[in-house]
């Protein structure tokens, strides 16, 4: 992909993060709505609280979309930094396939953890 | 060691400045440094609370082994860096998509150019990151 | 008559000569400095008692050749356009140009610059080959259209705002804000239909998507050009290119004579510059 899509993906993304990391204060650490968003009362890092949140399609969904897009973001920026150091042509491809590959790898592993999160919830009736 | 004195390019020291450098190149490197800090926490964050899916018990050893005085003081340094990063973030996108650099002008000395243009949109960045840093630190306190 | 108020000054000069010198030194010359005397004066003055060798490039001593460009005081400035008693220290430190190879003392190779401003396509692009060489005639263009471009066309490409980015700094392959911000300058031209030629190369890894606004370009600009402004209005014509907002116009015509109508009192115009 040519820089041009590469920068207009990390501006999207970044608004995605935006988005829904603000989303994710405001349920975690944010003192009013702790107690809508975090039903069984106490922290939201309360076991109670996170089977709760776990059983939810929309906390699995949002969670994929925020890992994505957060990865991306930050991989992106990361290759920014990395090219910017004038690495040669052999390292600039190694470089581009390493942050590929890792940030694919992550993304399944969180993305997996997050849309099986209903079922497991489920099979551990919690 | 001759070539090298010859490039004379300034180098990752060249990405800081320092002294006689203005006011956005500071925000341009503090962007870099914080971009940083926050995309090694999501490594870790994307780690420690996949514990979950292995139930309560791995959860709870999970949540112990970051709790602490030190990890609150690295989350609070990471919620400040997201407060920084996230407003100077809009900021940064507002003018790279040139909506905040004004349109070409007559060059006329005293000269005015974008940067000082956007400066108001940076300063009212800082406040509004410095707000939100603080009000993120109270909360930390009360927490402890 | 008034003595003339004449000071003192420390110039602190980086010498550095390839094949002799293993890296640069600094050597220190005292000069006489009356009022208004500019920096360009004060190395000549340098060369006259001092040291006959010292190198530099200049020539028209008014800020319009952009030969001068070097760093003065830590900042990258036309010697010739900054006076001595306006940095407000008695001692001047004069560097050559930094993110430049140094070919002698003050002097930067701005070779690769200009030849990444060359790959940029930096003059009126027609589509037509036969017009693009050789012009039936002139084009229209409003005052309006003039607006969108004549800031960029004030550069006379000294060098100043890549010296100062700190992008270049470290990065070899990024055009710099000179050569983005002359490709801008014919973008923004009516005239021009080299968008899609520029966009091979800007779009990619050389283009605008290293700035990240840190503003040195445009600060140390002597012509008020302001280069992060145009590469800024880059991105946005290429992103909304690449989304397909980007409104396109086709390049202006050539003028028509007018013909059939009269007006009294009104000197002939001068002769065309282009066309038959």
């Amino acid at each position: 992909m040519r820089d041009r899509s590469l920068w207009t993906w990390h501006l999207a993304a970044g608004l995605v993060i935006l988005v829904f990391l603000g989303l994710h204060m405001v349920i975690m650490h944010l003192e009013w709505t702790i107690p809508v968003s975090n039903p069984a009362g106490g922290e939201p890092e309360d076991w109670a609280n996170v089977v709760w949140r776990m059983r939810s399609i929309f906390f699995a969904v949002t969670y994929a979309v925020l890992l994505g897009a957060a990865l991306y973001h930050g991989f992106y920026g990361l290759r920014n930094v990395l090219f910017e150091l004038n690495p040669g042509p052999g390292l600039r491809a190694t470089i581009n396939a390493g942050l590929w590959i890792v940030g694919l790898g992550l993304f399944g592993f969180g993305a997996y953890v997050a849309l099986m999160a209903p079922r497991v919830a489920a099979a551990m009736g919690g | 060691m001759e070539s090298r004195a010859r490039s004379n390019r300034l180098g990752i020291w060249g990405w800081l400045g320092g002294g006689r450098w203005g006011y956005e190149r500071y925000l341009y490197a503090l962007h870099r440094l914080t971009g940083l800090g926050l995309l090694l926490y999501l490594l870790l964050h994307v780690f420690v609370t996949s514990a979950r899916i292995f139930g309560p018990a791995r959860w709870a050893k999970a949540m112990a082994s970051v709790s602490g005085p030190l990890f609150t003081a690295g989350e609070f340094l990471v919620f400040a860096a997201f407060a920084f990063h996230a407003v100077n973030g809009i900021r940064l996108g507002l003018l790279e998509l040139g909506f905040a650099v004004g349109r070409p002008i007559e060059p006329v000395y005293p000269y005015a150019t974008s940067v000082g243009r956007q400066r108001p949109l940076a300063i009212a960045a800082m406040l509004i990151a410095a707000v939100l840093a603080i009000w993120g630190g109270y909360g930390f306190l009360l927490e402890r | 008559m008034p003595e003339p108020d004449v000071k003192q000054v420390r110039f602190r000069v980086r010498r550095f000569e390839p094949g002799k010198d293993v890296a640069p030194r600094w050597e220190e010359y005292a000069i006489p400095a009356p009022p208004g005397m500019t920096v360009l004066d004060g190395l000549w003055k340098v060369k006259e008692l001092h040291a006959p060798t010292l190198a530099w490039r200049s020539s028209c001593r008014m800020g319009i050749c952009g030969s001068c460009a070097m760093l003065i005081n830590g900042r990258a400035r036309l010697a010739c356009n900054t006076q001595i008693r306006e940095l407000g220290s008695d001692v001047v430190a004069i560097g050559p140009l930094p993110n430049f190879r140094i070919i002698k003392d003050l002097v930067p190779d701005l070779f690769p610059m200009f030849e990444t401003h060359r790959d940029l396509s930096p003059y009126l692009v027609r589509e037509d080959p036969q017009e693009q060489d050789d012009p039936t005639g002139e084009y229209w263009q409003t005052p309006h259209e003039l607006e969108r471009y004549l800031q960029f066309s004030y550069c006379i490409k000294c060098g100043c705002c890549m010296a100062a980015c700190p992008t270049v700094a470290t990065d070899p392959v990024y055009a710099g804000p000179m050569p983005l911000s002359q490709a801008q300058r014919y973008n923004n031209d009516s005239r021009d239909g080299g968008f899609a030629r520029r966009r091979e190369v800007l779009a990619g890894g050389r283009g605008p998507w290293r700035c990240h606004f840190a503003g040195e370009c445009s600060r140390v600009c002597p012509k008020g050009v302001d280069p992060a402004k145009a590469i800024q209005l880059m991105k946005q014509d290429l992103v909304f290119d690449l989304l397909r907002f980007r409104v396109r116009r086709a390049p202006a015509k050539v003028v028509d004579k007018p013909s059939g109508t009269k007006r009294p009192d009104v000197p002939a115009a001068p002769p065309r510059t282009a066309g038959r």
